[in-house]
């Protein structure tokens, strides 16, 4: 019978992952690098960014946070968080100028979802950095 | 800034091949599993791609 409890595992110090976590959200693929995962974190520079520029080129919409009901709310809020989560890719775009209004269309509406779909990959990103800097993982 | 005029199928294809390599590099363990899980990633996304087509396709009819 397996009644093993899962042995939990120590909180690593924030000073051994907070940096390489906070350059992985600033520049996508940036914290493997400064890990020394020289290969993971140019792949992961390369799908994230690539994505996000195919997502300013199709015109997507960038989310503001909205108060509403409870779907916009939901909607507006979890997108702009998903597009912040690009780091300086979302940054850039915005100090630049980038201002493209929702508009109707299937490319806009692909371009809108490649945006926070970029910034949710890199959120990933950033939690794989955290495990390998608490040395859960290669 | 360039534009980007893409079809559904281009569309889906890029999103497809974006995220596919991120789950791939983020989820295993070995180089080795990383790749077969991104190339199965990708293959997933591919089937229910044509798989959805057909099923509008036949669902217009």
């Amino acid at each position: 019978m397996a009644t093993e409890k899962q042995e939990k595992q120590p909180v690593p110090p924030v000073s051994a992952w907070a940096p390489a976590v906070a350059l992985g959200w600033l520049i996508p693929g940036g914290g493997h690098l400064l890990l020394k995962r020289t290969g993971r974190g140019w792949l992961l520079m390369a799908a994230i960014t690539s994505m996000f520029l195919c997502g300013l080129m199709m015109g997507g919409a960038m989310f503001t946070p909205q108060t509403g009901d409870l779907l916009t709310t939901l909607i507006n809020t979890g997108g702009f968080i998903g597009d912040l989560c690009s780091g300086i890719l979302y940054l850039l775009s915005v100090w630049l100028g980038y201002n493209q209004p929702d508009m109707a269309g299937h490319v806009h509406d692909y371009g809108t979802k490649f945006l926070v779909t970029a910034g949710l990959l890199n959120l990933l990103a950033m939690v794989d950095v955290y495990e390998i800097a608490a040395r859960r993982k290669e | 800034m360039p534009k980007m005029n893409l079809s559904h199928f281009e569309a889906a294809f890029l999103f497809s091949l974006f995220v596919s390599i991120v789950l791939g590099v983020v989820t295993k363990r070995t180089d080795r599993e990383r790749f077969q899980y991104g190339v199965y990633t990708f293959v997933c996304f591919l089937v229910a791609l044509f798989g959805l087509g057909w099923l509008m396709f036949f669902g217009h009819r």
